[in-house]
């Protein structure tokens, strides 16, 4: 017998759940203003969850996925990315979506059941939330072979799930991206519950992060309950990919705090208990406490902080509830480019004009 | 299969072209005349296709251009999603029809949704190439005809050539069109026949249908290998002195009705032939159209001479699913016993 092949994960954690730096810490983890920055990204992000499901459940929005309790895996992935790069999400990455620039109004136009809302003013090329689980990962391979055929310093990076990684395509592009050394960064958001079905039941592998060792290429682990580790792992890959290293999956471990979605009630599957034991490892508190600890950070900077997410969360709510309704023809408007007779005819008969 | 070359120069000129080898030829001009037009697919590299259709294609634009994928089908169709939006124009192959399932999620969920779920910000430009239809007794899940599927699906074009020129101008045609089009290829035609194709970038028209036989007694519809079989039977009934019109549709979605309207106000009759399964078949659409819009000019039920609703059959077989001239004749023959 001869070993043909060994391989190894690595996990990483550097602000520890008790607030303290742990290890070697990247430059940016002891800059006070940078840190302020992601912490503010994490609370507007959970504030702008908070007012979605307060929309949904008065009426005023579709079903809603909230992402409370990963605002550290989005605001960290998102946050190490550059303008250029090309961010695929899933439908639980708000926070990441808000980074790249997608306004609070979009997202809330989107979820309010408005095709307008992933029409994004800013970041023009970044792809609109993927419901089917794990099909955009392919898309993020065909982003990325463009970038490489045309010699651009570019990184798609694409966030799924762990239910997604159970997938075939998920898996697809992950070979392919391994073969071509493709400029993309999977990245796992594991939130441990996929609907009802727990990380355990999903994969007999014990962490996702090795599914990319199959495909060829390094996966690793981080703390997705630590925004420093996540966006620290997440630059290293973006920084591997840019100079042409290829693929790298990083799979981070953080926790689903809230239902599904609106319309789930995950009282049905899972212990009180367990998420009682988890909110006390969630990342705000995490980095509200590293920062209380190592800068001074005090109840006045807290209390203006919040008031200001909250003012920002209003204003984008009001712009949202304000926005008028497409006409009812836009839904064959964006249909091909030139819209073809038949449709043109249909459209007519929508407006009643035949 | 035996393995012909295929000359790889798109110098303009006229030649006798096999229907697989304009669609190389289509392939080779969008190529040479835009740079973002790429195919990726199974063994189109080296091997230039299972059915050549890539032949000599790698040597001339290079393995970036002509990139064998891994053996992964949803990867096929979820790639070039990514590519087109951001601004290439991807050629993706399916060997067979059998295989092009798992490609669906993808076309369905993503190709045909992109512009308008993005209210234009992003498109999708792709063109997915399968060979379709039997005839060739070729293996188990190899001989389907499922473009009625497809048709299905808003934000689509379906298009089915039938002969060596229209496929190198509906081809050239769809890389350059848009939005996403599914191509499908009759590969009992592949090599059937020759036919003078001008290689000079010319496209057909995407919404058009085709007249390829005229006549005043009845009007026959069909697309792709059918047309053989259909212009055959036309040939049948004109030695009795029935003149058949004949369509080639080409275009399923956009569908020209008024192409078949135009036929059917002259004809007052229509037979559709297609290989696919009856129930549920695009001529089940075509039927509908023509019992509503087209029922003033018609003396006689529309018939429908299509595969039968069971399982493609294995090779030994399939000879007796496809719709067969005779079948086709029979058809008239009962619709011109209406006054």
């Amino acid at each position: 017998m001869s070993t043909v092949a060994t391989f190894e994960i690595r996990h990483d954690r550097i602000l520890g759940p008790d607030g303290k730096l742990e290890g070697e810490a990247p430059p940016f983890a002891r800059d006070r203003d940078k840190l302020v920055a992601l912490y503010r990204w994490m609370v507007l992000t959970r504030a702008f969850d908070a007012k979605a499901v307060a929309l949904q459940r008065t009426g005023r929005l579709g079903t809603f996925a909230s992402s409370i309790g990963q605002e550290a895996v989005n605001i960290g992935v998102a946050d190490a990315m550059a303008p250029e790069d090309v961010l695929l999400p899933s439908f639980r990455e708000h926070g990441a979506q808000l980074v790249r620039g997608v306004t609070m109004r979009e997202l809330l136009v989107y979820w309010g059941g408005d095709e307008r809302g992933s029409d994004f003013a800013g970041p023009r090329e970044d792809f609109p939330v993927c419901i089917p689980v794990g099909t955009h990962a392919p898309h993020a391979a065909g982003v990325a072979l463009a970038f490489k055929l045309r010699n651009e310093a570019r990184v798609a990076v694409c966030i799924f799930g762990d239910g997604a990684t159970s997938r075939g395509d998920v898996y697809e592009a992950m070979n392919v991206a391994g073969v071509w050394a493709l400029p993309v960064v999977f990245i796992s958001n594991n939130n441990q519950w996929a609907i009802s079905v727990p990380r355990k039941a999903q994969t007999a592998a014990e962490t996702l992060a090795q599914k990319a060792i199959a495909a060829g290429f390094e996966g690793r682990q981080v703390d997705g309950n630590d925004i420093v580790a996540v966006r620290q792992a997440t630059a290293e890959a973006l920084d591997k990919a840019r100079r042409g290293g290829g693929p790298t999956l990083i799979e981070a471990l953080t926790y689903r705090l809230g239902d599904h979605t609106t319309v789930d009630d995950a009282s049905r599957y899972r212990d009180d208990e367990e998420v009682g034991r988890r909110w006390k490892e969630e990342p705000i508190a995490r980095l509200r406490t590293h920062l209380a600890a190592a800068h001074g950070w005090g109840k006045a900077e807290e209390e203006a902080l919040i008031a200001a997410c909250a003012a920002e969360v209003e204003e984008a709510t009001e712009a949202y509830l304000t926005t008028e309704p497409e006409p009812p023809e836009a839904m064959f408007d964006h249909m091909y480019e030139e819209l073809p007779a038949e449709l043109v005819r249909q459209r007519a008969a929508l407006l009643g004009q035949e | 299969m035996a393995r012909r070359r295929v000359k790889s120069e798109t110098s303009a000129g006229t030649g006798e072209l096999t229907l697989v080898e304009a669609v190389q030829r289509a392939l080779a001009r969008a190529m040479e005349e835009d740079e973002t037009v790429i195919l990726l697919g199974e063994d189109i590299g080296v091997d230039g296709g299972v059915f050549r259709a890539t032949d000599g294609l790698i040597a001339r634009f290079g393995a970036d251009r002509v990139r064998d994928t891994p053996l992964a089908e949803a990867l096929i169709g979820g790639l070039p999603v990514g590519l087109a939006a951001m601004g290439f124009r991807p050629v993706a192959e399916i060997q067979f029809m059998g295989f092009i399932y798992p490609v669906l999620d993808q076309i369905v969920n993503h190709a045909a949704r992109l512009r308008n779920r993005t209210r234009g910000r992003l498109s999708c430009p792709m063109v997915l190439r399968a060979p379709y239809g039997g005839g060739i007794h070729a293996p188990e899940h190899h001989s389907e005809s499922m473009e009625a599927m497809f048709a299905h699906i808003p934000g689509l074009r379906v298009v089915i050539p039938s002969s060596p020129a229209k496929a190198y101008g509906l081809l050239l045609a769809a890389i350059r069109d848009p939005d996403p089009v599914i191509f499908l290829e009759p590969k009992r035609v592949y090599r059937a026949t020759r036919e003078a194709v001008v290689d000079e970038g010319s496209a057909l028209p995407l919404d058009r249908c085709f007249t390829v036989r005229d006549g005043a007694d009845v009007t026959l519809v069909s697309w792709g290998a059918m047309l053989k079989e259909t212009l055959e039977a036309a040939e049948m009934l004109a030695g009795d002195g029935v003149e058949a019109e004949v369509l080639d549709v080409a275009t399923l979605k956009p569908l020209d009705m008024e192409t078949i309207l135009e036929s059917v106000r002259k004809t007052g009759r229509c037979i559709i032939v297609h290989e696919a399964p009856l129930t549920g078949g695009f001529g089940a659409e075509i039927a509908a159209r023509l019992a509503g819009e087209g029922l003033m000019h018609l003396v006689a039920p529309v018939e429908r001479v299509a595969g039968w609703d069971t399982v493609m059959p294995l090779l030994r077989l399939e000879g007796q699913y496809m719709p067969s001239p005779q079948r086709i004749v029979a058809a008239v023959r009962r619709v011109l016993e209406y006054a």
